[in-house]
């Protein structure tokens, strides 16, 4: 397959980018579109150019670090992360464009690399459970219904991709959090802090910059996780709540 | 800040102040719509005028319509310094964008600007008018009253009016296309086994009550040609 690329470029944190365009011939259609990128930056480097910086870890869909949008997707046409999508996805000839996720709380660091340590501010302000450390406790101490089990751990296949902030229109945050807030609320660890951590984790939400939610359901396609919308609703739901009846003033 | 504030300055906070307006302009809708049928029923206004000064003159409407207007301010209020918000919270735009989201989902400020602007016009032209403009009057069972169904009857054979309402109700039917069941997520209710059903009283709102409005306009301009 031969492709024209369009990057986004930028230097760093303060530069302004751009789209530069690039070619790429003889690319497998079995290659993963990471391994594509791999492939030109090996001919930018042999040319004497900067390599595209981009983010990447595990390569199989588990780590949440490939981000990347692309021809106004994050990771791209297939519902799935960047480096498990396909060069067989796209067509010979075809033009594809790399943007960086764009969010006020997630700043360029360069070219496609942007800073998602908001994600983990918002975790370390309510996202964990206090548990006594110690011998691992036995599995099925506490007994937990299939339901809530299913539930609680599908909410927790959230890899924290930030593609949800990426797809929305306001660059709102509110998939991933739930995602958190819905996980622990279920399930009988999470009940000590359950109320302190939905408004803790809301209020750090809305300090780092991240838009409002307005319902519209694209970050729920675009998740690689196939995170629900539902779970926003218990969200809102868990916050008024709390808001209503917890004690912090 | 306290935390009352604290909750309704938040985003979440800001979103169940939009959505528990909306539901309240939404069943407003319903009421004014019954009200304003009577304008079709063809017996000169009798039925109409009649309605129209009791709602003038009761004090429980009274009540409800400045709730009403203070609601649709709130609503508006609310809905733009979210916007706002979210625009904030994009500064640099994408080259392409290609979402899967619903058209009327991504242009909930620009459906609502253009319903408030029918609100503006339509309040003076009528509410404005009845309350506080030149009327003119008409005895019906030899009570003397202000004849609205004449302004009405009047407004509606200017076909740039009936254009102008029926485009209006357009977009009140996109605005709730999404802002129905939209309102119902914003409040925590996501649920299989009512939210098919939100979803299905959503649509058949959002189509058969701008219907029923678009409906008055249209019938009015064909029977005084
Ligand atoms: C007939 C009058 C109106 C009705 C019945 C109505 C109803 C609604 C409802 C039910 C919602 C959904 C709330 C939610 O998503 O939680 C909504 C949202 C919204 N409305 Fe209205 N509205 C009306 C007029 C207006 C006006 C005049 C404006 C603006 C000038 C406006 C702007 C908005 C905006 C920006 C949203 C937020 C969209 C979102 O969160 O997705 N609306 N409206
Ligand atoms: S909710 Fe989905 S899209 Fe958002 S961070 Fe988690 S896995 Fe990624
Ligand atoms: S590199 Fe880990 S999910 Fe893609």
């Amino acid at each position: 397959m031969n492709l024209t690329l369009k990057v986004w470029r930028q230097k760093n944190a303060n530069s302004k980018g751009e789209l530069k365009t690039y070619h790429v011939k003889d690319i497998s259609p079995d290659m993963s579109f990471l391994e594509m990128f791999d492939v030109l930056n090996e001919e930018l480097l042999l040319k004497g150019e900067d390599p595209i910086a981009f983010d990447h870890d595990c390569r199989e869909g588990i780590c949440g670090m490939c981000s990347m949008y692309i021809n106004g997707h994050p990771h791209g046409p297939e519902q799935t992360t960047t480096c498990q999508l396909h060069m067989r996805s796209f067509k010979d000839g075809d033009t594809i464009v790399v943007e960086p996720w764009r969010a006020k709380a997630f700043p360029v660091v360069k070219d496609l690399v942007v800073d998602r340590s908001a994600f983990d501010r918002i975790i370390q302000a309510g996202g964990y459970i206090s548990v006594n450390t110690g011998n691992a406790p036995d599995a099925n101490e506490i007994p937990i219904s299939k339901e809530v089990a299913d539930a609680a751990f599908n909410a927790a296949t959230c890899i924290g991709c930030g593609a949800c902030v990426a797809a929305c229109k306001n660059a709102s945050a509110m998939l991933f959090v739930s995602a958190k807030v819905a996980q622990l609320s279920m399930l009988p660890q999470g009940q000590i802090e359950r109320k302190r951590r939905v408004e803790q984790m809301v209020a750090k939400m809305d300090e780092e910059g991240f838009g409002a939610c307005t319902n519209t359901g694209a970050c729920a396609a675009e998740c690689p996780k196939e995170i629900s919308l539902a779970n926003i609703a218990i969200l809102n739901r868990e916050y008024l709540i709390a808001k209503a009846t917890s004690e912090y003033v | 800040m306290n935390w009352f504030t604290k909750t309704f300055t938040s985003t979440i906070g800001r979103k169940v102040i939009v959505a528990l307006t909306g539901l309240f302009l939404c069943l407003f809708l319903v009421v004014h719509l019954l009200g304003n049928l009577q304008l079709l029923a063809n017996d000169g206004g009798k039925s109409f005028n009649t309605y129209a000064k009791f709602m003038a003159e009761s004090p429980l409407i009274r009540v409800v319509s400045i709730g009403n207007f203070a609601f649709i301010l709130l609503h508006i209020i609310q809905s733009v310094i979210l916007t706002m918000q979210n625009r904030q919270a994009r500064p640099v735009q994408y080259a392409i964008v290609a979402s899967n989201a619903s058209w009327a989902s991504r242009n909930m400020g620009f459906l609502g600007s253009f319903i408030l602007l029918f609100i503006v016009g339509h309040l003076s032209q009528f509410w404005w008018q009845a309350k506080f403009g030149a009327m003119p009057t008409i005895a019906i069972d030899g009570v003397q009253m202000k004849d609205l169904y004449l302004v009405v009857h009047k407004a509606f054979q200017n076909p740039f009016i009936v254009v102008f309402y029926v485009l209006a109700m357009g977009f009140i039917g996109f605005h709730l296309s999404h802002g129905f069941q939209s309102a119902f997520q914003t409040l925590g209710l996501n649920h299989v086994k009512y939210t098919p059903l939100i979803q299905k009283l959503g649509l058949a709102f959002c189509i058969l009550i701008p219907l029923g409005y678009a409906v008055i306009p249209v019938m009015m301009y064909l029977r005084s040609m």
